[in-house]
């Protein structure tokens, strides 16, 4: 029985260096067909009788998109996790937690519907010359989608500061908001950040919302009311059969998956380096 | 002396009072509570605020649900769920979708059940605080934050090309599998850590081994746990698009699959390409619309049964 229970738990080694090598080989071929100058300017053209894979139209597109959302996803969520672990009463937390496990446990499709039938058209009315695929949109949606991540990873890490701290605190007359900003927030802040970092990651290598909202223009630009293709966007444009298998365009999206693959692991690893390094004990 | 040194525990509000704390002490209390009232103020504005970031969720889940329902209603009824896939709107029926995303499970169901189980059997009863054991945690902690749409390309260089099973249900259920395995595993082992010791200890003393504890003992106690895990990582399964559609599944099947080798689309995928040509037709919106009420009416019902498994069997020691 160890043998057989040995052989089902390195399945999941089995999955990363599948992963690896399934990148590793077929980017390692787009990189040898393609100069490196090319593959790190602003032309991306990949259907174009000559095609051109500048790979740095599709970067600009991931950060600008994470960006926005991060700019949702942080505020909203750290409020949110400031309230539940130090405001809310009990009944209060038992109703709140809930409806942020829903939004967390709805699909990222059903988001993308949802950034391109209803905020797209939304935005539209404030701002006139938005165009219907756009940037702004899928990153606020992203963002959304986000907050419950971040909001229940930051309450974990406020959770997990000692009692003590808190109550000797609000024993020496501080109020509600003090104990929070200048004992649990400092005291958590390695997973505070961390979870940040994982959100960071997450939006990276979010997909649908993406690929329905933003559509695949592949300008560099940095008007987000523009189309514009993110690295994941980029790779289902390319999978759903636009480039027969064995051309460079081909090859060109493992190199892209590669890239975000790396993007996302060293997030994840920064992320456990910083919840480690970081970690106040007590 | 002593009380009036109490302010000065801020700068601010000292220096100005230096030379006033001995002449007037009253003076200094009226500071002290002019202070305080600002310091309740902006703590209670700042719940405030606090509470409405927090509500924010709830508010968006009912303009989400709210716009999505609105959008399907006389769209979604009987006739839209018996019905074949169409490319004219008003004859499109999902059974066909509704199938495959069935197959679907029906792979995913029992792959992920066997592998990861059993790895969080091994993580926990055979290998516990060895070498390996880091290793398969920090890596499947690592599996987990990759992207689903790389899983969708490791799915359609291994299962599509290698094995060539193509965009077969075959093909899709097992990347689903791999995509979802760290979610069963993790929730796994938290289930089988939560069974205490002293229940191993008693099986042992009466003479069972170690695969007899493990069978007889640890996993009937741990059952609930881990089914929770697994009907919350077959919600996130149901739901995941990307990897099915970088797995090259068509755009408008007719027939419906009847083998697992058979070419399908699921849920997802057609909520995916009603979306995408609503450009075309405008009436595909209210399809997706419809559909993602059928999806979300499945999420829904399995969350519930979840919670009701872990309320009624959770054994509490």
């Amino acid at each position: 029985m160890p043998i057989f229970f040995l052989g089902m738990a390195s399945v999941s080694i089995f999955t990363t260096f599948g992963i690896a090598a399934t990148l590793i080989v077929d980017a390692f071929r787009f990189f040898s067909e393609v100069p490196v100058g090319q593959v790190f300017s602003t032309n991306l053209a990949p259907l174009r009788a000559q095609p051109s894979f500048g790979i740095l139209p599709l970067i600009n597109a991931t950060i600008i998109v994470t960006l926005i959302a991060m700019l949702v996803a942080i505020p909203i969520g750290l409020s949110a996790a400031i309230f539940l672990s130090q405001f809310a009463s009990p009944r209060l937390r038992k109703v709140l937690k809930p409806v942020l496990e829903v939004l967390a446990g709805i699909p990222t499709i059903v988001y993308g519907f949802f950034a391109y039938s209803f905020v797209t058209p939304l935005l539209m009315k404030l701002i006139p010359d938005l165009g219907a695929k756009n940037a702004l949109s899928p990153g606020i949606v992203m963002g959304i989608m986000i907050i419950p991540m971040v909001a229940s990873l930051s309450e974990d890490a406020m959770n997990a500061v000692p009692i003590i701290l808190k109550d000797g605190a609000l024993a020496l007359g501080s109020t509600k908001l003090e104990v929070a900003f200048r004992v649990i927030i400092p005291s958590a802040i390695s997973g505070i950040i961390a979870s940040f970092v994982l959100a960071v990651s997450r939006a990276i290598g979010e997909t649908m919302i993406v690929t329905i909202a933003s559509g695949s223009s592949k300008v560099l630009t940095f008007d987000i009311k523009q189309s514009m293709q993110t690295m994941t966007s980029y790779i289902v444009e390319f999978t759903s059969g636009d480039a027969a298998s064995g051309t460079t365009g081909y090859y060109s999206l493992y190199a892209v998956a590669l890239i975000l693959f790396i993007f996302t692991l060293g997030m994840n690893l920064l992320a456990q380096y910083i919840s480690k390094r970081f970690r106040e004990e007590y | 002396m002593f009380t009036q040194r109490q302010p000065s525990i801020r700068k601010k509000a000292s220096i100005g009072k230096l030379d006033l704390i001995e002449a007037a002490p009253k003076l200094n209390i009226e500071i002290n509570r002019n202070r305080i009232a600002r310091r309740l103020i902006l703590n209670n504005s700042m719940r405030i605020v606090f509470l409405i970031a927090t509500s924010l969720g709830i508010v968006i889940l009912a303009i989400l649900l709210y716009r999505i329902i609105t959008d399907s209603i006389g769209w979604l009824n009987l006739d839209f769920l018996r019905g074949n896939l169409s490319i004219f709107p008003e004859r499109a029926g999902i059974k066909g979708v509704i199938i495959g995303s069935v197959w679907l499970m029906l792979i995913v169901i029992p792959v992920t059940l066997v592998l990861g189980v059993s790895t969080a059997i091994y993580l926990e009863e055979y290998a516990a605080e060895s070498r390996f054991q880091t290793l398969i945690k920090v890596n499947i902690s690592n599996l987990a934050s990759v992207p689903s749409v790389i899983f969708g390309l490791l799915g359609l260089a291994v299962f599509g090309r290698m094995l060539n099973l193509g965009s077969s249900i075959l093909s899709g259920g097992l990347t689903l599998s791999l995509l979802v395995l760290p979610i069963i595993v993790v929730a796994s082992q938290e289930a089988i850590k939560a069974v205490p010791g002293f229940l191993r200890e008693a099986s042992y003393a009466m003479g069972a081994d170690k695969w007899m504890t493990v069978r007889k003992v640890v996993l009937p106690v741990a059952l609930p746990g881990i089914l929770t895990g697994s009907i919350l990582a077959m919600s996130r399964a149901i739901g995941e698009t990307a990897p099915l559609v970088v797995l090259g599944i068509p755009t408008l099947i007719l027939r419906i699959p009847n083998s697992v080798m058979d070419d399908f689309t699921a849920l997802p995928i057609q909520i995916y390409y009603w979306t995408l040509d609503t450009v075309l037709t405008r009436e595909y919106a209210n399809l997706a619309a419809a559909t993602i009420v059928v999806l979300l009416a499945i999420l829904f019902g399995m969350n519930a049964i979840a919670i009701i498994i872990r309320n009624k069997f959770e054994t509490k020691f």
